[in-house]
C-alpha cells in the first residue's frame, strides 16, 4: 500500500505541475511578442544562403522582364523587389527606392499580379527605380522567390546568391542599418 | 499506381474540409486534379490563418494552387513538390508537421495518452480489494438455511 | 449619465464579489449559520448590479452613443437595432463584461435553486464563484472598462465587423459564455468539496445538472459557430481544427467526462479524485481558451491581434484560478477515499474508458494546439499543426469511443457480463455492419465507417430503450406504459447517444459532397449534381450600410424550377470590407448551396456544392443538447439529500 501511496503524490501534483510549466511559457511568449521577437503570423522564408531560384519574368513595359541567368554574373550586388500597384506600402516604399537608385543600388522589380496600365500609372506616379522590372501575373515567380505578400526585398549578390530577405516595407532604418552595409560587403 | 491509393485516406479525409479551387491552370487528368487538391489541402494558405491552399480564396493560394497543377500535370512526385515547397517556406507550409526528433511528442500523444490513463486507472483498481467473488454453491445453500 | 451609473455598478459588482467570496468561504470555514445564510442574498445582489451595467452598456449601444468610446469603435449609427445590440458583446471589452454577468447569473441560479445543498456546501460554492467573479470585474473595471469615454464624442462610429451583423453570430457569443462560464459551478463544488474535505453520493447527484446545463450550452454554441461557418464563409467548411474551435472542443471533451464521471461518484461513491480532477480542469480550459483567445499567442482566423499586456493580465487570471486549485486538489485529494466497488467489466468500467478516450483526444488536441508556439519558443522552430494532423490522430481514437458508447449502456453496474450485452446489441451491430458493407460498395471507406458508426450509436440507443420496456418481450400496451413511466435520465442518455450518431452520419455524408466553380453570364446555364443551373440576373441592392450584389440562381430538373437561390455580396463601405452571404436550400437531407464569387464583365464566378446530409451534422448536436435537456428534467435530479449536520467524519 505504501508503495502506491509514494506514486500517488507525485501523480496529483504533475497537474499543478504542468500548469505552472505551461504558464511560464506563457509569459515568455508573452513578453517576445512584445518585444516583438515572436509573431505567430510571420512567414519564413528560407531562401537566404542559397541560389536564385530558377524563375523568369515576362516583359512589362516599360521593362523587359529577366530570369535566373541574368542574376548570375553582376558587376554589383543587386536589389530585387516584389511589388504591385495595388499595394499600398508599396507606394510609401517607392521614394527610399528612388534615393537607393540615385546612390546607385540597382534594383530589379518584380511586378506582382498586376496589370500593365496599373502599372504604367505606377510608375508614373512615383518614378522608375528600376535598372531593370518584369511582370508576374500569376505568382509564379513570387512562390518561386518564397515570397507571402508585397512589398518584399532581397539583395542578390555578384555570384547570384540571396545574401538578405526582408518581408516588410523598406524603412530608412533598415536601409541604413542593414542594406547599406550588407552592399558594401558584397559589392 | 500505388501511391493514388495511398493518397485516397487522407485526401478523402482533407476533403472534408477541401473547398473549390479557382484553377487557372493547365488542364489536368480526373486523376491529376484529385492528386493536386490532395497536395493542396497538406499545404497552409500563408496570408489566412489556418486554412488550406485549396480552401482558400487568397490570390497566394491561387498562385499556390497554378504551380502545384503545373508541377503535377509535368509529372513531378508529391515528394518533389512538398520538398520545392518547403524549400521556400520551411516546415511552416504543411499542416501535417514531419515526423522527427522536434514533433515526437507531438505524433506518440495519440498513443501515450490513453496508455497513461489505462496506467493510472489500473493502478487504482488494483489498489482496491475486488468486488467478492460470487457464491459457491455450498455457500448459497448455507444463505438459504439462515434465511429461513 | 447612463455610462457612468454602469460604470459605478461594474465597481459594486465587483466590491459585492469580492465581500461574497471572503465573507461565504470564512463563514463556511467557520460554520457560522448566520454568514452563510447570506450566500443567496449576495449572489443575487451580485447579478442586479452586473446586470445594470450590462443594461448600461447595451443602451449605450442602442442609441449610439458616440461618447463611450467602446461604441465609437465599434458600432456605427446605420447598423440595424438588433445588431447594435448584440454588437455589446462584440468585442473584447464588452465580452468581458457579458463573461461576468452569465458569473454572476450561475452564482445566482445556485442561490435560487441550491435549498436543497447543505448550508456549508451552498456557501462555500457560492463563495468560490464570487471570487472567480471578483477577479473577472477587476480586469473588467481596470484594464478593459467599457466605460471609458471620449470627449468631444465622434460624429459616427468606427463601423460595426460585418461580419457580426448574422443572426447566428449574433447570439453565438452568449450561448457560448453560458458553456464555458456554466462550468464554474461544478469547479466551485469541486474546490467547495475539497476545502470540506469530502464527497459523498449527493455531491455526485448534486453537481451533474449544473455540468449537464453547461454541456448543453456549449454543445449548442459549438455547433452554432460550426453552422455559421458552414453558412458563411461560402466554401462549404464546417470545422477546420483552428485553434480557437480547439480551445471551445477541449472543455466539451473533458465536460463530457465529467458528466459520464459524476454519475459514477454518485452510484458507487467511487471515482472522486477523477471527476474532481475533470471539474477543475474544465473550467480551467475555458479560462484558457478565453486566454489564448485575447492574447494573440495563436495563429488563429478568430484570434484578437496580439496584445501583450491584456494577455499577461488574463493569464495572471487563470494562474490566480489555476494554481491554489490544482495545489487544493493535490494536498486535499488523498483524503476523498473511495467507498464503492466495481469490477473492470461493468457499465462503471465503460465510463472509465470512456473517460479515458476522452481526455485522450483532449489531449491530443491540446498538443496539437500548443505545440506551434511552444516548439517557436524552446527549439526556434516555425511549425504548423493543421487538419490534416487532428484528423489522423482523432479518428483512431474516436472509433474505439463510438464502438463502446453503445455497449457501455448494454453493461450492468457493479459486474457484468458479455453475453446478455451482446443479446441485446446483435441486430444492431448486424445492422451497422450491413450498412457499412453497402456504403463502402457504393462510395468508400471513410464513409462506410462513419455512416457504420452512425447506425451503431443510433441503433444501440433504440436497443437501450427497447431493452427497458422489454419490447416484444411482453404485451405492447405493457411497452407502452413502461416506455411512460421510465426515468428521463434514460431516454434523455439514449436520445444523446442517437444524437452523436445523428452528427456522425452528417459528417460521413460530407465526405460525399460534390462541387463546381463555374463563371456564368445572365441567362447562361450549367448542368450539376442532376439539376439544370440557369444564372437569371444580377442585380445591385443597397441596403442600411452596405451595398450588395445580388444573383438570381435557379436550379431545375426536367424543366421544372425546383428553386431559386439568391446568393449576395455584401459591401460595406465605412469599413471597407466585404462579406459573402450564400444562399442554401435544404430538404433537411441535402443541402444546395450557392455562393457568389468573383463579379467581373457583367457575369459572375458561382460556386455550386451538393452536400448530402449536412444538416444533420447540427440537428444531431440539437438532439444532443434535447437529451441532456431530458436528463435535466429528470426528478431524481431534484430530489437532494437532507442537509448534514454535527462532527464530521472522515470518510
Amino acid at each position: 500500500m505504501e508503495r502506491v501511496g509514494i506514486l500517488r503524490r507525485p501523480l496529483l501534483l504533475m497537474p499543478l505541475g504542468a500548469a505552472v510549466v505551461g504558464g511560464i511559457g506563457f509569459v515568455e511568449l508573452l513578453m517576445r511578442a512584445e518585444e516583438g521577437r515572436y509573431n505567430p503570423h510571420t512567414v519564413p522564408n528560407l531562401m537566404v544562403g542559397h541560389a536564385v531560384p530558377p524563375f523568369s519574368v515576362g516583359a512589362a513595359p516599360p521593362g523587359t522582364g529577366f530570369s535566373t541567368a541574368d542574376l548570375q554574373h553582376l558587376a554589383k550586388p543587386v536589389l530585387v523587389n516584389f511589388f504591385a500597384s495595388w499595394c499600398v506600402p508599396c507606394h510609401a516604399e517607392a521614394p527610399l527606392l528612388m534615393q537607393l537608385k540615385a546612390e546607385g543600388v540597382p534594383i530589379w522589380g518584380i511586378d506582382y499580379a498586376d496589370t500593365e496600365p496599373a502599372l504604367g500609372r505606377f510608375l508614373a506616379a512615383d518614378g522608375n527605380p528600376f535598372a531593370r522590372l518584369g511582370g508576374d501575373p500569376k505568382g509564379e515567380a513570387a512562390i518561386a522567390w518564397g515570397i507571402s505578400g508585397v512589398p518584399e526585398s532581397f539583395l542578390i549578390d555578384r555570384s547570384g546568391i540571396i545574401r538578405w530577405h526582408l518581408g516588410d516595407p523598406l524603412s530608412p532604418a533598415i536601409v541604413s542599418a542593414q542594406l547599406i552595409p550588407l552592399v558594401r560587403k558584397y559589392g | 499506381m500505388r501511391w493514388l491509393r495511398i493518397l485516397l485516406a487522407p485526401s478523402l479525409l482533407a476533403l472534408l474540409l477541401a473547398g473549390p479551387s479557382f484553377a487557372v491552370a493547365p488542364t489536368l487528368s480526373q486523376a491529376e486534379e484529385a492528386r493536386a487538391v490532395a497536395i493542396g489541402s497538406q499545404l497552409r494558405c500563408l496570408v489566412c490563418q489556418n486554412e488550406s491552399v485549396e480552401q482558400s480564396s487568397a490570390t497566394l493560394a491561387a498562385n499556390i494552387r497554378h504551380i502545384i497543377r503545373q508541377q503535377v500535370a509535368a509529372g513531378w512526385t508529391n515528394r518533389q513538390i512538398m520538398h520545392w515547397m518547403t524549400a521556400r517556406y520551411g516546415d511552416f507550409i504543411r499542416l501535417d508537421p514531419p515526423f522527427n526528433r522536434l514533433t515526437l511528442l507531438l505524433w506518440v500523444m495519440p498513443v501515450l495518452a490513453p496508455a497513461v490513463g489505462l496506467g493510472i486507472a489500473l493502478g487504482a483498481s488494483r489498489r482496491r480489494p475486488g468486488p467478492p467473488p460470487p457464491l459457491s454453491d455450498a455457500e448459497k445453500r448455507r444463505l438459504a438455511s439462515l434465511l429461513e | 449619465m447612463i455610462p457612468e451609473l454602469g460604470n459605478f455598478a461594474l465597481a459594486l459588482a465587483c466590491c459585492i464579489a469580492a465581500t461574497q467570496a471572503v465573507l461565504l468561504l470564512l463563514g463556511a470555514q467557520g460554520r457560522e449559520v448566520r454568514l452563510m445564510a447570506m450566500a443567496p442574498g449576495l449572489a443575487f445582489g451580485q447579478l442586479i448590479a452586473i446586470g445594470a451595467s450590462f443594461a448600461a452598456l447595451a443602451w449605450s449601444n442602442a442609441v449610439s452613443d458616440f461618447s463611450v468610446r467602446n461604441v465609437a469603435e465599434f458600432s456605427q449609427s446605420q447598423a440595424p437595432l438588433f445588431y447594435k445590440v448584440t454588437g455589446t458583446w462584440g468585442n473584447h471589452d464588452g465580452s468581458i463584461l457579458l463573461w461576468c454577468l452569465v458569473l454572476a447569473i450561475c452564482g445566482a441560479a445556485v442561490g435560487a435553486f441550491g435549498s436543497n445543498l447543505p448550508a456549508s456546501l451552498r456557501a462555500r460554492v457560492i463563495g468560490v464563484l464570487g471570487a472567480v467573479a471578483a477577479g473577472f470585474l477587476l480586469f473588467a473595471l481596470t484594464a478593459s472598462n467599457p466605460f471609458t469615454r471620449i470627449w468631444p464624442p465622434p460624429m459616427q462610429g468606427q463601423g460595426m465587423n460585418p461580419l457580426l451583423q448574422d443572426p447566428a453570430l449574433a447570439i453565438h457569443p452568449p450561448i457560448l459564455y453560458l458553456g464555458y462560464v456554466g462550468f464554474s459551478v461544478p469547479f466551485a463544488f469541486a474546490i467547495a468539496a475539497l476545502l470540506e474535505g469530502r464527497i459523498d453520493a449527493a455531491w455526485g447527484r448534486w453537481v451533474r445538472p449544473w455540468a449537464l446545463t453547461s454541456w448543453c450550452f456549449l454543445t449548442a454554441g459549438i455547433a452554432l459557430g460550426s453552422w455559421w461557418a458552414y453558412y458563411d464563409l461560402g466554401w462549404g467548411g464546417f470545422w477546420f481544427w483552428d485553434p480557437v474551435e480547439n480551445s471551445s472542443l477541449l472543455p466539451w471533451l473533458t465536460g463530457t467526462a465529467l458528466i459520464h464521471s459524476a454519475i459514477v461518484v454518485e452510484k458507487r461513491e467511487s471515482l472522486k479524485t477523477w471527476t474532481v480532477l475533470l471539474a477543475i480542469v474544465t473550467f480551467s480550459l475555458s479560462l484558457s481558451g478565453t486566454f489564448l483567445t485575447r492574447s494573440g499567442i495563436l495563429n488563429s482566423v478568430h484570434a484578437f491581434a496580439v496584445a501583450p499586456t491584456r494577455g499577461l493580465f488574463i493569464l495572471a487570471l487563470l494562474g490566480l484560478v489555476m494554481v491554489p486549485s490544482l495545489l487544493l486538489f493535490a494536498l486535499r485529494a488523498p483524503v476523498l477515499a473511495p467507498a464503492g466497488l466495481f469490477a473492470v467489466l461493468s457499465r462503471e468500467g465503460a465510463i472509465v474508458l470512456n473517460n479515458i478516450l476522452l481526455c485522450s483526444i483532449a489531449a491530443v488536441v491540446f498538443t496539437g494546439t500548443l505545440y506551434p508556439p511552444f516548439a517557436a519558443l524552446l527549439a526556434g522552430e516555425q511549425l504548423s499543426v493543421g487538419a490534416p494532423f487532428f484528423n489522423s490522430t482523432v479518428l483512431p481514437l474516436a472509433v474505439p469511443l463510438v464502438l463502446a458508447m453503445s455497449i457501455g449502456p448494454a453493461l450492468s453496474w457493479k459486474r457484468a457480463e458479455l453475453f446478455p450485452a451482446f443479446l441485446r446489441l446483435w441486430w444492431a451491430a448486424l445492422a451497422a455492419a450491413a450498412v457499412g458493407i453497402v456504403a463502402a460498395l457504393g462510395w468508400h471507406g471513410l464513409a462506410a465507417l462513419g455512416f457504420a458508426g452512425a447506425a451503431w450509436l443510433i441503433l444501440g440507443a433504440l436497443a437501450d430503450i427497447a431493452q427497458r420496456i422489454r419490447l416484444f418481450r411482453i404485451r405492447f400496451s405493457e411497452s407502452f406504459a413502461r416506455l411512460a413511466g421510465l426515468p428521463l435520465g434514460a431516454i434523455g442518455a439514449a436520445v444523446a447517444h442517437a444524437g452523436l450518431g445523428v452528427t456522425i452520419a452528417g459528417i460521413a455524408g460530407m465526405t460525399l459532397a460534390s462541387q463546381r466553380v463555374v463563371f456564368l453570364h445572365p441567362g447562361q446555364s450549367t448542368d450539376f449534381a442532376g439539376y439544370r443551373w440557369t444564372l437569371q440576373s444580377l442585380d445591385r441592392v443597397p441596403g442600411p450600410d452596405f451595398v450588395s450584389r445580388v444573383a438570381s440562381l435557379e436550379a431545375s430538373r426536367n424543366g421544372r424550377t425546383v428553386a431559386v437561390l439568391h446568393p449576395a455580396d455584401r459591401k460595406f463601405p465605412v469599413q471597407g470590407t466585404a462579406v459573402t452571404d450564400t444562399a442554401i436550400r435544404t430538404n433537411l437531407l441535402v443541402d444546395l448551396y450557392s455562393a457568389l464569387g468573383n463579379v467581373r464583365n457583367g457575369g459572375a464566378e458561382v460556386r455550386l456544392r451538393y452536400d448530402p446530409l449536412a444538416p444533420w451534422i447540427w440537428l444531431g448536436a440539437v438532439v444532443m443538447a434535447l437529451g441532456g435537456g431530458l436528463s435535466l428534467a429528470d426528478r431524481r435530479l431534484r430530489v437532494g439529500a437532507p442537509a448534514r449536520r454535527g462532527a464530521r467524519v472522515p470518510v
